[in-house]
Protein backbone atom coordinates (compact mmCIF):
# COMPACT_ATOMS: atom_id res chain seq x y z
CA UNK A 1 0.00 0.00 0.00
CA UNK A 2 2.93 2.43 0.78
CA UNK A 3 4.60 1.13 -1.87
CA UNK A 4 1.83 1.87 -4.24
CA UNK A 5 1.72 5.45 -3.00
CA UNK A 6 5.39 5.86 -3.30
CA UNK A 7 5.44 4.39 -7.01
CA UNK A 8 2.43 6.52 -8.57
CA UNK A 9 3.61 9.69 -6.83
CA UNK A 10 7.20 8.89 -8.58
CA UNK A 11 4.82 8.28 -11.64
CA UNK A 12 3.33 11.54 -11.65
CA UNK A 13 6.21 13.58 -10.64
CA UNK A 14 7.81 12.00 -14.06
CA UNK A 15 5.14 13.41 -16.28
CA UNK A 16 4.71 16.89 -15.05
CA UNK A 17 8.12 17.42 -16.60
CA UNK A 18 7.59 15.43 -19.73
CA UNK A 19 8.13 18.10 -22.78
CA UNK A 20 9.32 16.54 -26.58
CA UNK A 21 12.18 18.38 -27.45
CA UNK A 22 12.39 17.53 -30.94
CA UNK A 23 10.28 20.01 -32.14
CA UNK A 24 12.77 22.69 -30.71
CA UNK A 25 15.86 21.09 -32.12
CA UNK A 26 14.38 20.62 -35.39
CA UNK A 27 14.09 24.64 -35.26
CA UNK A 28 17.54 25.20 -33.88
CA UNK A 29 19.66 22.60 -35.62
CA UNK A 30 17.93 22.30 -39.04
CA UNK A 31 16.18 25.83 -39.30
CA UNK A 32 12.78 24.14 -39.57
CA UNK A 33 13.53 22.74 -42.95
CA UNK A 34 11.07 19.88 -43.63
CA UNK A 35 12.26 16.36 -42.57
CA UNK A 36 11.03 13.25 -44.03
CA UNK A 37 11.00 10.01 -42.53
CA UNK A 38 11.45 7.31 -45.04
CA UNK A 39 13.09 3.79 -44.90
CA UNK A 40 15.77 2.75 -47.00
CA UNK A 41 17.94 6.55 -46.39
CA UNK A 42 19.74 6.30 -43.35
CA UNK A 43 19.09 3.49 -40.52
CA UNK A 44 20.48 3.48 -36.62
CA UNK A 45 21.48 1.00 -34.48
CA UNK A 46 21.24 1.63 -31.14
CA UNK A 47 20.99 -0.10 -28.00
CA UNK A 48 16.97 0.08 -25.91
CA UNK A 49 18.91 0.56 -22.47
CA UNK A 50 22.04 2.11 -22.16
CA UNK A 51 24.17 0.04 -19.66
CA UNK A 52 26.38 2.28 -19.74
CA UNK A 53 25.30 5.49 -19.92
CA UNK A 54 28.60 6.91 -20.33
CA UNK A 55 29.07 4.89 -23.44
CA UNK A 56 26.37 4.20 -25.42
CA UNK A 57 27.32 2.45 -29.52
CA UNK A 58 25.23 4.50 -32.03
CA UNK A 59 25.90 3.01 -35.49
CA UNK A 60 24.79 4.98 -38.19
CA UNK A 61 24.22 3.20 -42.08
CA UNK A 62 23.99 5.54 -44.90
CA UNK A 63 21.80 3.11 -47.02
CA UNK A 64 21.46 5.50 -50.26
CA UNK A 65 24.38 6.38 -52.03
CA UNK A 66 25.98 9.49 -52.04
CA UNK A 67 24.76 11.02 -48.85
CA UNK A 68 27.29 13.66 -47.95
CA UNK A 69 26.03 14.33 -44.07
CA UNK A 70 24.49 12.81 -41.33
CA UNK A 71 23.74 14.24 -37.75
CA UNK A 72 23.22 12.20 -34.60
CA UNK A 73 21.20 14.07 -31.91
CA UNK A 74 20.13 13.13 -28.18
CA UNK A 75 17.04 14.91 -27.75
CA UNK A 76 17.13 14.86 -23.88
CA UNK A 77 20.75 15.60 -23.30
CA UNK A 78 22.06 19.27 -22.23
CA UNK A 79 23.63 19.89 -25.44
CA UNK A 80 21.43 17.64 -27.82
CA UNK A 81 23.93 17.59 -31.04
CA UNK A 82 26.12 14.99 -30.36
CA UNK A 83 27.70 15.08 -33.92
CA UNK A 84 27.58 16.41 -36.93
CA UNK A 85 29.35 14.19 -39.58
CA UNK A 86 29.98 15.16 -43.36
CA UNK A 87 31.78 12.54 -45.73
CA UNK A 88 34.25 13.37 -48.10
CA UNK A 89 32.92 13.29 -51.80
CA UNK A 90 34.03 9.49 -53.46
CA UNK A 91 34.94 8.64 -49.68
CA UNK A 92 32.25 5.72 -50.42
CA UNK A 93 31.31 5.98 -46.25
CA UNK A 94 28.60 3.59 -45.46
CA UNK A 95 29.11 2.96 -41.83
CA UNK A 96 30.13 5.19 -39.12
CA UNK A 97 29.91 3.65 -35.18
CA UNK A 98 30.97 6.55 -32.47
CA UNK A 99 30.01 6.46 -28.50
CA UNK A 100 27.87 8.90 -26.69
CA UNK A 101 26.63 9.85 -23.05
CA UNK A 102 22.97 9.33 -22.43
CA UNK A 103 21.72 11.29 -20.07
CA UNK A 104 18.23 10.11 -19.73
CA UNK A 105 15.24 8.08 -21.03
CA UNK A 106 15.68 9.77 -24.34
CA UNK A 107 14.92 9.48 -28.44
CA UNK A 108 17.65 9.75 -30.68
CA UNK A 109 17.39 10.92 -33.81
CA UNK A 110 19.91 10.69 -36.95
CA UNK A 111 18.95 12.79 -39.83
CA UNK A 112 20.61 12.56 -43.18
CA UNK A 113 20.89 14.56 -46.21
CA UNK A 114 20.25 13.35 -49.62
CA UNK A 115 22.10 14.94 -52.88
CA UNK A 116 19.23 17.57 -53.05
CA UNK A 117 19.68 18.78 -50.25
CA UNK A 118 16.32 16.98 -48.87
CA UNK A 119 16.69 15.98 -44.84
CA UNK A 120 15.46 12.31 -43.92
CA UNK A 121 15.71 10.79 -40.28
CA UNK A 122 15.12 8.06 -37.90
CA UNK A 123 14.79 7.86 -34.43
CA UNK A 124 15.42 5.14 -31.54
CA UNK A 125 14.06 5.11 -27.78
CA UNK A 126 16.81 4.53 -25.79
CA UNK A 127 16.23 3.74 -21.96
CA UNK A 128 19.37 4.95 -19.63
CA UNK A 129 19.95 2.46 -16.50
CA UNK A 130 20.14 4.03 -13.06
CA UNK A 131 22.52 2.25 -10.92
CA UNK A 132 25.15 3.67 -10.05
CA UNK A 133 25.93 4.74 -13.81
CA UNK A 134 26.62 8.07 -14.00
CA UNK A 135 27.79 9.81 -17.22
CA UNK A 136 30.81 11.12 -15.73
CA UNK A 137 34.45 10.00 -16.60
CA UNK A 138 35.84 6.55 -14.88
CA UNK A 139 39.23 8.41 -13.75
CA UNK A 140 40.04 11.70 -13.46
CA UNK A 141 43.52 11.84 -13.25
CA UNK A 142 44.02 9.78 -15.75
CA UNK A 143 41.83 11.09 -18.26
CA UNK A 144 43.32 14.83 -17.43
CA UNK A 145 47.09 12.66 -18.15
CA UNK A 146 46.51 11.10 -21.42
CA UNK A 147 44.97 14.65 -22.94
CA UNK A 148 44.95 14.10 -27.07
CA UNK A 149 46.60 10.65 -27.13
CA UNK A 150 45.58 8.50 -30.35
CA UNK A 151 45.18 5.31 -31.75
CA UNK A 152 44.18 3.87 -35.22
CA UNK A 153 43.24 0.27 -35.92
CA UNK A 154 42.03 -1.73 -38.85
CA UNK A 155 39.73 -3.61 -38.65
CA UNK A 156 37.89 -6.77 -41.05
CA UNK A 157 35.58 -5.41 -43.45
CA UNK A 158 32.70 -7.32 -44.29
CA UNK A 159 32.29 -5.62 -48.21
CA UNK A 160 35.75 -6.67 -49.87
CA UNK A 161 35.68 -3.35 -51.64
CA UNK A 162 35.46 -1.60 -48.77
CA UNK A 163 38.10 -0.98 -45.70
CA UNK A 164 37.09 -0.70 -41.96
CA UNK A 165 38.98 0.99 -39.27
CA UNK A 166 38.92 2.88 -35.80
CA UNK A 167 40.33 6.42 -34.27
CA UNK A 168 40.05 6.42 -31.16
CA UNK A 169 41.43 10.06 -29.35
CA UNK A 170 42.06 10.15 -25.63
CA UNK A 171 39.86 13.21 -24.32
CA UNK A 172 37.94 13.85 -21.14
CA UNK A 173 35.17 15.30 -22.90
CA UNK A 174 33.84 17.15 -19.66
CA UNK A 175 31.14 18.90 -20.10
CA UNK A 176 30.86 21.85 -18.05
CA UNK A 177 27.85 20.55 -15.75
CA UNK A 178 30.30 19.79 -12.82
CA UNK A 179 30.70 22.11 -9.88
CA UNK A 180 33.77 22.64 -8.02
CA UNK A 181 33.04 21.73 -4.58
CA UNK A 182 35.87 24.43 -3.15
CA UNK A 183 35.56 27.16 -5.81
CA UNK A 184 31.53 26.42 -6.14
CA UNK A 185 32.51 27.57 -9.88
CA UNK A 186 31.58 25.09 -13.16
CA UNK A 187 34.30 23.49 -13.92
CA UNK A 188 35.09 24.60 -17.52
CA UNK A 189 33.19 22.39 -20.68
CA UNK A 190 36.33 20.51 -22.19
CA UNK A 191 35.62 18.29 -25.45
CA UNK A 192 36.33 17.68 -28.47
CA UNK A 193 34.76 19.63 -31.20
CA UNK A 194 35.83 18.81 -34.38
CA UNK A 195 37.52 15.95 -36.09
CA UNK A 196 38.73 15.24 -39.69
CA UNK A 197 39.78 12.26 -40.97
CA UNK A 198 41.55 11.64 -44.10
CA UNK A 199 43.59 9.30 -46.52
CA UNK A 200 46.33 10.87 -48.25
CA UNK A 201 44.60 14.58 -48.63
CA UNK A 202 40.88 12.92 -49.25
CA UNK A 203 38.72 13.35 -46.66
CA UNK A 204 36.52 10.72 -45.59
CA UNK A 205 34.61 12.12 -42.97
CA UNK A 206 34.62 15.46 -40.97
CA UNK A 207 32.80 15.96 -37.22
CA UNK A 208 31.64 18.35 -35.29
CA UNK A 209 30.40 17.48 -31.69
CA UNK A 210 29.70 18.31 -28.46
CA UNK A 211 29.64 17.28 -24.90
CA UNK A 212 27.07 13.98 -25.95
CA UNK A 213 30.00 12.52 -27.05
CA UNK A 214 31.85 10.08 -24.38
CA UNK A 215 35.06 10.02 -22.67
CA UNK A 216 37.40 9.00 -25.31
CA UNK A 217 35.57 9.70 -28.75
CA UNK A 218 35.55 6.89 -30.57
CA UNK A 219 34.81 6.31 -34.34
CA UNK A 220 34.77 3.21 -36.64
CA UNK A 221 33.78 3.21 -40.01
CA UNK A 222 33.95 1.94 -43.38
CA UNK A 223 35.19 3.74 -46.36
CA UNK A 224 36.20 2.94 -50.20
CA UNK A 225 39.84 3.17 -50.08
CA UNK A 226 41.64 5.52 -52.96
CA UNK A 227 44.96 3.63 -52.86
CA UNK A 228 46.61 6.34 -50.24
CA UNK A 229 49.46 5.13 -47.99
CA UNK A 230 48.38 7.00 -44.80
CA UNK A 231 45.48 7.81 -42.51
CA UNK A 232 45.95 11.79 -41.46
CA UNK A 233 43.44 12.61 -38.48
CA UNK A 234 43.14 16.01 -37.02
CA UNK A 235 41.35 16.50 -34.23
CA UNK A 236 40.65 19.98 -31.99
CA UNK A 237 38.78 21.07 -28.70
CA UNK A 238 36.75 23.66 -27.39
CA UNK A 239 39.87 25.23 -25.79
CA UNK A 240 42.40 25.77 -28.66
CA UNK A 241 44.21 21.99 -28.25
CA UNK A 242 45.29 20.66 -31.80
CA UNK A 243 45.56 17.06 -31.77
CA UNK A 244 47.51 14.85 -34.75
CA UNK A 245 48.03 11.57 -35.75
CA UNK A 246 49.32 9.76 -38.90
CA UNK A 247 49.55 6.24 -39.80
CA UNK A 248 50.22 4.35 -42.64
CA UNK A 249 47.53 2.33 -44.55
CA UNK A 250 48.26 -1.74 -43.92
CA UNK A 251 48.55 -3.54 -47.27
CA UNK A 252 47.68 0.19 -48.94
CA UNK A 253 48.82 -0.50 -52.82
CA UNK B 1 2.99 24.05 -5.29
CA UNK B 2 2.05 24.09 -1.35
CA UNK B 3 -0.18 20.90 -2.01
CA UNK B 4 2.70 19.16 -3.48
CA UNK B 5 5.09 19.97 -0.79
CA UNK B 6 2.55 18.74 1.74
CA UNK B 7 2.21 15.51 -0.58
CA UNK B 8 5.48 15.07 -0.72
CA UNK B 9 5.76 15.37 2.66
CA UNK B 10 3.00 12.71 3.50
CA UNK B 11 4.60 10.26 1.25
CA UNK B 12 8.13 11.27 2.74
CA UNK B 13 6.52 10.14 6.14
CA UNK B 14 4.89 7.07 4.92
CA UNK B 15 8.18 5.86 3.62
CA UNK B 16 9.57 5.99 6.99
CA UNK B 17 7.16 4.71 9.00
CA UNK B 18 7.21 1.52 6.85
CA UNK B 19 10.78 1.40 6.50
CA UNK B 20 11.26 2.23 10.32
CA UNK B 21 9.31 -0.79 11.25
CA UNK B 22 11.87 -3.24 9.90
CA UNK B 23 14.51 -3.47 12.61
CA UNK B 24 18.10 -2.62 11.21
CA UNK B 25 20.33 -5.20 12.45
CA UNK B 26 23.83 -4.76 13.67
CA UNK B 27 26.01 -8.10 14.37
CA UNK B 28 28.81 -7.77 16.99
CA UNK B 29 31.40 -10.22 14.40
CA UNK B 30 34.35 -9.98 16.71
CA UNK B 31 34.89 -8.16 20.15
CA UNK B 32 33.95 -4.15 19.38
CA UNK B 33 33.32 -4.43 15.44
CA UNK B 34 29.84 -4.66 14.10
CA UNK B 35 28.50 -5.21 10.78
CA UNK B 36 25.16 -4.88 8.92
CA UNK B 37 23.98 -6.91 6.09
CA UNK B 38 22.53 -5.23 3.48
CA UNK B 39 19.98 -6.73 0.82
CA UNK B 40 21.08 -7.91 -2.11
CA UNK B 41 18.78 -5.96 -4.44
CA UNK B 42 18.50 -2.73 -5.70
CA UNK B 43 17.84 0.36 -4.16
CA UNK B 44 14.21 1.02 -3.88
CA UNK B 45 11.71 2.86 -1.61
CA UNK B 46 11.16 -0.62 -0.06
CA UNK B 47 14.43 -1.12 0.85
CA UNK B 48 14.71 2.31 2.04
CA UNK B 49 18.41 1.96 -0.12
CA UNK B 50 19.79 -0.72 2.33
CA UNK B 51 21.72 -2.93 0.02
CA UNK B 52 25.14 -1.73 1.34
CA UNK B 53 27.07 -3.81 4.33
CA UNK B 54 27.84 -1.40 6.43
CA UNK B 55 29.89 -1.46 9.74
CA UNK B 56 31.41 0.60 12.81
CA UNK B 57 34.49 -0.12 15.07
CA UNK B 58 34.57 0.70 18.67
CA UNK B 59 37.80 1.73 20.38
CA UNK B 60 38.06 2.21 24.09
CA UNK B 61 37.04 6.34 23.60
CA UNK B 62 35.38 6.59 20.47
CA UNK B 63 33.66 5.12 17.41
CA UNK B 64 34.87 4.42 13.47
CA UNK B 65 31.50 4.37 11.45
CA UNK B 66 32.44 2.43 7.52
CA UNK B 67 29.48 3.60 5.08
CA UNK B 68 25.93 5.52 6.45
CA UNK B 69 23.81 3.72 3.75
CA UNK B 70 21.48 4.55 1.17
CA UNK B 71 18.86 7.03 2.45
CA UNK B 72 19.05 9.61 5.33
CA UNK B 73 16.74 6.85 6.91
CA UNK B 74 18.86 3.96 6.68
CA UNK B 75 21.50 5.86 7.83
CA UNK B 76 19.88 7.39 10.90
CA UNK B 77 18.23 3.60 11.26
CA UNK B 78 21.73 2.68 11.89
CA UNK B 79 23.11 5.41 14.33
CA UNK B 80 20.17 4.61 16.61
CA UNK B 81 21.03 0.72 16.19
CA UNK B 82 24.56 1.45 17.04
CA UNK B 83 23.84 4.14 20.19
CA UNK B 84 22.29 0.47 21.43
CA UNK B 85 25.48 -0.70 21.50
CA UNK B 86 27.64 1.50 22.84
CA UNK B 87 27.27 5.41 24.02
CA UNK B 88 31.33 6.26 23.30
CA UNK B 89 31.17 9.15 20.63
CA UNK B 90 31.37 8.73 17.02
CA UNK B 91 34.20 10.50 15.91
CA UNK B 92 34.85 9.48 12.20
CA UNK B 93 32.83 8.30 9.76
CA UNK B 94 34.36 6.91 6.82
CA UNK B 95 33.05 6.77 3.52
CA UNK B 96 35.15 3.50 1.56
CA UNK B 97 33.41 4.93 -2.07
CA UNK B 98 31.44 7.31 -3.48
CA UNK B 99 28.32 5.63 -4.44
CA UNK B 100 25.34 6.48 -2.87
CA UNK B 101 24.33 2.77 -1.41
CA UNK B 102 27.69 3.55 0.76
CA UNK B 103 27.32 7.71 1.11
CA UNK B 104 23.46 8.87 0.90
CA UNK B 105 22.98 8.23 5.01
CA UNK B 106 26.03 10.65 5.90
CA UNK B 107 23.44 13.27 6.52
CA UNK B 108 22.17 11.20 9.42
CA UNK B 109 25.33 11.55 11.01
CA UNK B 110 25.98 15.08 10.31
CA UNK B 111 25.39 16.47 13.63
CA UNK B 112 27.27 13.37 15.70
CA UNK B 113 30.26 15.57 15.35
CA UNK B 114 32.23 12.87 13.51
CA UNK B 115 35.11 13.93 10.83
CA UNK B 116 34.27 12.82 7.73
CA UNK B 117 36.93 10.46 6.19
CA UNK B 118 37.56 9.80 2.58
CA UNK B 119 39.82 8.83 -0.25
CA UNK B 120 41.74 12.05 -1.62
CA UNK B 121 39.63 11.97 -4.70
CA UNK B 122 35.84 11.64 -2.61
CA UNK B 123 35.20 15.28 -2.64
CA UNK B 124 35.85 15.59 -6.74
CA UNK B 125 33.80 12.24 -7.25
CA UNK B 126 30.97 13.12 -5.08
CA UNK B 127 30.96 17.07 -6.81
CA UNK B 128 31.61 15.50 -10.11
CA UNK B 129 28.48 12.90 -9.85
CA UNK B 130 26.22 13.68 -7.20
CA UNK B 131 23.83 15.96 -8.57
CA UNK B 132 23.09 12.63 -11.35
CA UNK B 133 22.83 10.61 -8.74
CA UNK B 134 20.18 12.81 -6.67
CA UNK B 135 18.47 12.99 -9.64
CA UNK B 136 19.30 9.39 -11.10
CA UNK B 137 17.70 7.53 -8.19
CA UNK B 138 14.84 9.74 -7.83
CA UNK B 139 12.35 7.32 -9.97
CA UNK B 140 13.80 4.25 -7.41
CA UNK B 141 14.00 6.30 -4.30
CA UNK B 142 11.38 8.89 -4.27
CA UNK B 143 11.14 11.44 -1.58
CA UNK B 144 13.58 9.49 -0.02
CA UNK B 145 15.69 11.12 -1.61
CA UNK B 146 14.73 14.78 -0.45
CA UNK B 147 16.53 15.32 2.63
CA UNK B 148 19.82 13.57 1.16
CA UNK B 149 22.70 15.63 1.11
CA UNK B 150 26.01 14.46 -0.20
CA UNK B 151 28.56 14.99 2.90
CA UNK B 152 32.21 15.84 1.62
CA UNK B 153 35.03 14.55 3.71
CA UNK B 154 36.90 16.96 6.07
CA UNK B 155 39.87 14.49 6.41
CA UNK B 156 41.01 12.96 3.21
CA UNK B 157 43.78 9.74 2.72
CA UNK B 158 46.43 10.26 0.25
CA UNK B 159 47.84 7.03 1.07
CA UNK B 160 47.68 5.72 4.12
CA UNK B 161 46.09 7.12 7.66
CA UNK B 162 45.81 5.82 10.74
CA UNK B 163 43.05 6.74 13.22
CA UNK B 164 42.86 6.20 16.68
CA UNK B 165 39.43 5.48 18.29
CA UNK B 166 41.45 5.06 22.10
CA UNK B 167 43.78 2.02 22.44
CA UNK B 168 42.57 0.69 19.29
CA UNK B 169 44.46 2.00 15.63
CA UNK B 170 42.41 1.73 12.31
CA UNK B 171 44.49 1.65 9.38
CA UNK B 172 42.95 3.45 6.18
CA UNK B 173 44.36 2.63 2.83
CA UNK B 174 43.36 4.43 -0.56
CA UNK B 175 43.65 2.36 -3.65
CA UNK B 176 44.21 3.31 -7.54
CA UNK B 177 41.18 3.40 -9.76
CA UNK B 178 39.57 -0.45 -9.32
CA UNK B 179 35.84 -0.35 -8.31
CA UNK B 180 35.52 3.18 -8.91
CA UNK B 181 38.29 6.11 -8.41
CA UNK B 182 37.72 6.58 -4.52
CA UNK B 183 38.01 3.26 -3.35
CA UNK B 184 38.96 3.52 0.27
CA UNK B 185 39.69 0.06 2.77
CA UNK B 186 39.20 0.26 6.98
CA UNK B 187 41.47 -2.82 8.59
CA UNK B 188 41.39 -2.90 12.37
CA UNK B 189 44.66 -5.05 13.00
CA UNK B 190 43.19 -5.59 16.88
CA UNK B 191 40.80 -7.87 15.59
CA UNK B 192 41.89 -9.08 12.11
CA UNK B 193 38.82 -7.56 10.26
CA UNK B 194 39.15 -5.93 6.96
CA UNK B 195 36.01 -3.78 5.52
CA UNK B 196 36.76 -3.52 1.58
CA UNK B 197 33.69 -1.39 0.64
CA UNK B 198 32.73 -2.28 -3.29
CA UNK B 199 36.16 -3.61 -3.75
CA UNK B 200 34.98 -6.98 -2.72
CA UNK B 201 31.40 -8.16 -3.75
CA UNK B 202 30.23 -11.33 -2.82
CA UNK B 203 27.06 -13.27 -4.50
CA UNK B 204 26.16 -9.67 -5.48
CA UNK B 205 27.86 -9.39 -8.94
CA UNK B 206 30.69 -6.85 -9.44
CA UNK B 207 30.55 -3.51 -10.73
CA UNK B 208 33.15 -2.34 -12.54
CA UNK B 209 33.11 1.71 -12.13
CA UNK B 210 36.60 2.69 -12.43
CA UNK B 211 39.05 0.16 -14.31
CA UNK B 212 38.81 -3.34 -15.02
CA UNK B 213 42.70 -3.86 -14.94
CA UNK B 214 42.79 -1.81 -12.27
CA UNK B 215 40.82 -3.60 -10.04
CA UNK B 216 42.40 -6.98 -10.92
CA UNK B 217 45.55 -5.40 -9.55
CA UNK B 218 44.43 -4.04 -6.63
CA UNK B 219 42.78 -7.66 -5.96
CA UNK B 220 46.35 -8.87 -5.74
CA UNK B 221 47.53 -6.40 -3.37
CA UNK B 222 44.40 -6.60 -1.24
CA UNK B 223 45.68 -10.35 -1.13
CA UNK B 224 49.04 -9.45 0.83
CA UNK B 225 46.57 -7.83 3.32
CA UNK B 226 47.03 -9.82 6.84
CA UNK B 227 43.13 -10.41 8.61
CA UNK B 228 40.94 -12.96 9.35
CA UNK B 229 37.93 -12.18 8.12
CA UNK B 230 36.34 -9.52 5.58
CA UNK B 231 33.29 -7.32 5.40
CA UNK B 232 32.50 -6.84 1.66
CA UNK B 233 30.85 -4.33 0.29
CA UNK B 234 27.69 -6.21 -0.29
CA UNK B 235 26.61 -9.46 0.09
CA UNK B 236 27.02 -12.09 3.56
CA UNK B 237 28.22 -9.45 6.28
CA UNK B 238 31.63 -11.54 6.96
CA UNK B 239 33.68 -14.19 5.30
CA UNK B 240 36.80 -15.82 5.42
CA UNK B 241 40.07 -13.67 4.39
CA UNK B 242 41.65 -14.17 1.89
CA UNK B 243 39.75 -17.03 -0.06
CA UNK B 244 36.59 -14.74 -0.17
CA UNK B 245 38.87 -12.63 -2.95
CA UNK B 246 38.51 -15.76 -5.24
CA UNK B 247 35.01 -15.70 -7.06
CA UNK B 248 34.94 -12.19 -8.07
CA UNK B 249 38.77 -12.70 -9.33
CA UNK B 250 37.31 -15.39 -11.56
CA UNK B 251 34.56 -12.60 -12.62
CA UNK B 252 37.16 -10.39 -13.66
CA UNK B 253 39.27 -12.67 -15.22
CA UNK B 254 36.89 -13.93 -17.23
CA UNK B 255 35.10 -10.79 -18.21
CA UNK B 256 38.72 -9.96 -19.05
CA UNK B 257 40.01 -12.58 -21.23
CA UNK B 258 36.72 -12.71 -23.11
CA UNK B 259 36.94 -9.07 -24.09
CA UNK B 260 40.60 -9.08 -25.15
CA UNK B 261 39.39 -12.19 -27.51
CA UNK B 262 36.55 -10.36 -29.58
CA UNK B 263 39.28 -7.31 -29.31
CA UNK B 264 41.53 -8.77 -30.96
CA UNK B 265 39.21 -10.49 -33.61
CA UNK B 266 38.00 -6.64 -34.24
CA UNK B 267 34.36 -8.12 -32.70
CA UNK B 268 32.26 -4.13 -32.19
CA UNK B 269 31.59 -3.09 -28.83
CA UNK B 270 27.91 -3.29 -29.12
CA UNK B 271 28.04 -7.15 -30.05
CA UNK B 272 30.88 -8.02 -27.50
CA UNK B 273 29.19 -6.86 -25.04
CA UNK B 274 26.63 -9.12 -25.38
CA UNK B 275 28.19 -12.38 -25.38
CA UNK B 276 31.79 -11.26 -22.79
CA UNK B 277 31.79 -12.94 -19.89
CA UNK B 278 28.24 -14.52 -20.18
CA UNK B 279 28.95 -17.68 -18.80
CA UNK B 280 29.64 -16.15 -15.48
CA UNK B 281 25.66 -15.84 -15.20
CA UNK B 282 25.17 -18.35 -12.63
CA UNK B 283 27.58 -17.67 -10.17
CA UNK B 284 25.73 -14.33 -9.35
CA UNK B 285 22.89 -12.38 -8.23
CA UNK B 286 21.58 -9.23 -10.51
CA UNK B 287 24.03 -10.12 -13.03
CA UNK B 288 21.43 -8.88 -15.58
CA UNK B 289 21.67 -5.42 -14.07
CA UNK B 290 25.47 -4.78 -13.86
CA UNK B 291 26.97 -7.16 -16.15
CA UNK B 292 26.79 -5.84 -19.55
CA UNK B 293 27.83 -2.42 -18.04
CA UNK B 294 30.86 -3.69 -16.91
CA UNK B 295 31.56 -5.28 -20.06
CA UNK B 296 31.02 -2.00 -21.63
CA UNK B 297 33.33 -0.11 -19.61
CA UNK B 298 35.79 -3.17 -20.17
CA UNK B 299 35.67 -3.11 -23.31
CA UNK B 300 36.68 0.57 -23.61
CA UNK B 301 39.33 0.36 -21.31
CA UNK B 302 40.96 -2.86 -22.95
CA UNK B 303 40.85 -1.08 -26.29
CA UNK B 304 43.52 1.00 -25.84
CA UNK B 305 45.74 -1.82 -24.88
CA UNK B 306 44.96 -3.79 -28.12
CA UNK B 307 47.90 -3.64 -30.72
Amino acid sequence: MVAALCLSAGAALAQEQKIDPWPGLVTDIFHDRPIASHEGVVALEAPKRAEDAAIVPMTISLLAPGLRAATLVIDENPMPMAAAFSFGEGAGVTKIETRVRVNSYTNVHVVSQTGDGALHSVVKFVKASGGCSAPAIKDQDEASANLGKMKYRELPSENPALREAQIMIRHPNNSGLQMDPLTRAYIPAHYVDKVEVRQGDALIFSMEGGISLSEDPSFRFAYKPNGAKVMRVEARDNQGNVFKGEWPIGGAS
Amino acid sequence: MLQRTIRRLAIAFLCLVAGGAKSFELTEIAPGVFAHQGVTALMSRDNLGGIANLGAIVGAEAVAVIDTGGSRAEGEAFLAALQQRTTKPIRYVIDTHVHPDHIFGNIAFRDTGAVFVGHKNLARAMAARGPHYLSSFREAMGALLDDVILVPPTLTVERETILDLGGRKITLKAWRTAHSDSDLTVLDSQSGTLFTGDLLFLQHVPIVDGSLLGFLSVIEELRKIEAVRVVPGHGPAVAPWPQALEAQKAYLDHLTRDLRADIAKGETLARAVTTAGRGEKPNWLLFEDYHTRNATAGFAELEWEAP
